[in-house]
């Protein structure tokens, strides 16, 4: 089976002359949950409007599902769902128009359209606002919209462009269960978010792309599983008045009933509690603190900063 | 073997062998699905785009018909209410043909939902001919429209209905593109009026709407014929009342010429994606 994406040595390089991608290679495999993640203007928009036809490369080769981009263009696109992350449909339109128009344009009749319109208006949420002017929706009424009219066309490959920015922690759960659903039945995602906990919560693998590189590429498994430390909180049965002496691990008092805790890759939790509980700390909960994926995109991101200023250095020298 | 959603809009191919877009049917679908949201577009909006032209019309057989016409009397043996007609109409559908194709492309372009259409299998030429064929489905109803006003002024007579709705067909395709080539070009809503305020307007005052270039000096007949919406109007205005300043396959001329150009450079601008990718 051949890979959804094939990327090698793509560069873009605006007008303006700003050097978006510096020549990046990257694979995703056919029914992959892949996150593309980075800071702002990392490249991460640049590689999906070049995936959606939107932009277009100065060099390099990109295929999807074994098909050049620049040979078999049309063929590509009818391959592939777009999820922006602007509003972009006719806002005076009725919602269900929004989406059969769409249908059309990737070939469907209306009837056909219509159908699977209503079909997956259903299935977001959408079906009782169908008749309403597109501009009435709520923001997260609105990217739900933007979703269904993506997959009007059962694309091969969804594309997500921080698809939950702005949508409330409930709709963001469900939006991440439909997802989830589609990707188990086929449909390979790609997805940029700013929310690293959602990659963590549903992407199988990972690029990191920053100042236009790739500087991670791995599955989210290995790539957690490189993390040397991670922070517990942990809430006391009663209040503490100070933390006793706890060599093997570094912990702070956040207050009289909250403990912090960092436990490097080698230490169990086990241990912990039986010295809290030696001191007569007993532990009520806990809960993992820190968003691991974020920890490590920090620290990959700060390492290729740094190395950037270290060679540019060298070459000042 | 179909798409995935059971339509027969694409075809499908392995990987590594050569792999078109859309079948002739999914074209289709895509054409008149893109034909029918420009038509309900400006359908939608009638009072802003069928009813001001009409009584733009109406007011201008009132002046320059009744009133001022008498005084004129008659052009090429024409009653000057009669010779205005062609002029008219031909205007109403000049300047809406054009302006559909600018405010609809340019307005998807601002609010960016023309990317519904570029991230699509459609073909380039595809997009273009969906929306010349708003811009041209609204010049004609607009056109429709002005001749039953017009009916309410004046006898019309047609000498060549096969000329007559071609010249109209031809112009209204002309003008959409250029429209849509101003509405790729534009970035801000004053691009979208520079053209049609300053040069198509005056281009079509002073194209033979209200006088025969045989009226004027011969500076300023010699300097008439090179403007292009003179042959146009000419063109209508013969097929309507049989009489031109101009020979009448040079206004077939001017208009093939004018349609080939506009398709190739307006083409070439999807191609190129200019304004319209990064």
């Amino acid at each position: 089976m051949s890979n959804a994406v094939e990327i090698r040595e793509l560069e873009k390089i605006y007008e303006g002359g700003t050097h978006a991608l510096k020549g990046i290679d990257l694979s995703i495999a056919e029914g992959d949950f892949f996150a593309l993640l980075g800071p702002n203007g990392a490249g991460k928009s640049t590689v999906i409007g070049i995936l959606c036809s939107l932009v277009n490369k100065t060099s390099g080769t990109v295929q999807v599902f074994g098909h050049d981009l620049g040979r078999d263009r049309a063929w590509v696109k009818s391959q592939i769902g777009v999820v922006p992350q602007e509003f972009n449909f006719n806002q005076f339109e009725p919602v269900e128009e929004v989406v059969i128009n769409q249908g059309g344009f990737y070939g469907m009749t209306r009837k056909a359209a219509k159908k699977r319109a209503h079909e997956l208006l259903k299935q977001l949420g959408l079906y009782d606002k169908r008749e309403g002017a597109a501009r009435a929706l709520s923001g997260g009424m609105k990217r739900r919209l933007m979703i269904a009219r993506a997959l009007v066309h059962s694309p091969r490959m969804l594309i997500l462009d921080e698809p939950t920015a702005g949508v409330d922690i409930e709709l963001r759960r469900d939006m991440w269960n439909f997802l989830a659903q589609i990707n188990r039945q086929g449909t390979t995602i790609i997805l940029t978010t700013h929310y690293l906990e959602e990659a963590e919560a549903l992407c199988r693998h990972i690029a990191i792309i920053n100042e236009g590189r790739i500087v991670e590429h791995s599955s989210m498994r290995n790539l957690l599983a490189t993390l040397s430390q991670e922070t517990f909180v942990l809430y006391a049965c009663e209040p503490v008045e100070s933390l006793p002496e706890l060599p093997a691990f570094e912990a702070r008092l956040i207050d009289e009933e909250t403990i912090e805790i960092d436990l490097s890759g080698d230490q169990e939790l086990t241990s912990v509690f039986a010295v809290l509980r030696d001191h007569g700390i007993v532990i009520e909960r806990m809960k993992n603190k820190a968003n691991r994926l974020e920890e490590l995109f920090l620290r990959l991101v700060q390492d290729d900063d740094e190395a950037a200023r270290n060679k540019q250095t060298e070459e000042h020298i | 073997m179909s798409i995935r959603s059971g339509s027969d809009a694409f075809e499908q191919r392995g990987p590594g062998e050569r792999a078109v877009g859309l079948t002739t049917r999914g074209a289709w679908n895509a054409f008149v699905m893109l034909l029918t949201r420009e038509i309900l577009r400006f359908g939608r909006i009638w009072v802003q785009t069928v009813l001001p032209p009409m009584i733009m019309t109406a007011l201008y057989f009132v002046v320059f018909g009744h009133l001022i016409g008498p005084r004129i009397g008659e052009i090429d043996g024409v009653p000057y209410i009669q010779y205005l007609v062609p002029g008219l109409i031909l205007m109403s559908v000049i300047t809406q043909s054009y302006a559909n194709s600018v405010s609809s492309f340019f307005g998807a372009k601002f609010a960016r939902h023309v990317e519904e259409l570029l991230v699509s299998p459609m073909p380039n030429w595809l997009i273009i001919v969906g929306y010349v064929g708003g811009g041209v489905a609204r010049g004609l109803t607009v056109g429709a429209a002005v001749t039953m006003v017009a009916l309410l002024f004046a006898e019309l007579s047609v000498h060549s209905l096969l000329g007559l709705f071609g010249v109209a067909l031809m112009t209204s395709i002309l003008f959409a593109m250029a429209g849509l080539i101003n509405a790729i070009y534009a970035s801000h809503f004053d691009h979208i009026s520079i053209v049609p305020t300053f040069v198509l307007t005056p281009l079509t005052y002073l194209g033979g709407v209200f006088y025969s270039i045989n009226m004027l000096s011969d500076f300023w007949q010699q300097a008439s014929l090179y403007n292009p919406i003179l042959y146009i109007i000419n063109g209508f205005r013969y097929a309507m009342l049989g009489i031109s300043d101009v020979p009448v396959w040079s206004s077939y001329a001017v208009l093939a010429t004018g349609i080939l150009i506009a398709y190739l450079y307006v083409l070439r601008l999807f191609r190129k994606g200019i304004g319209l990718r990064s």
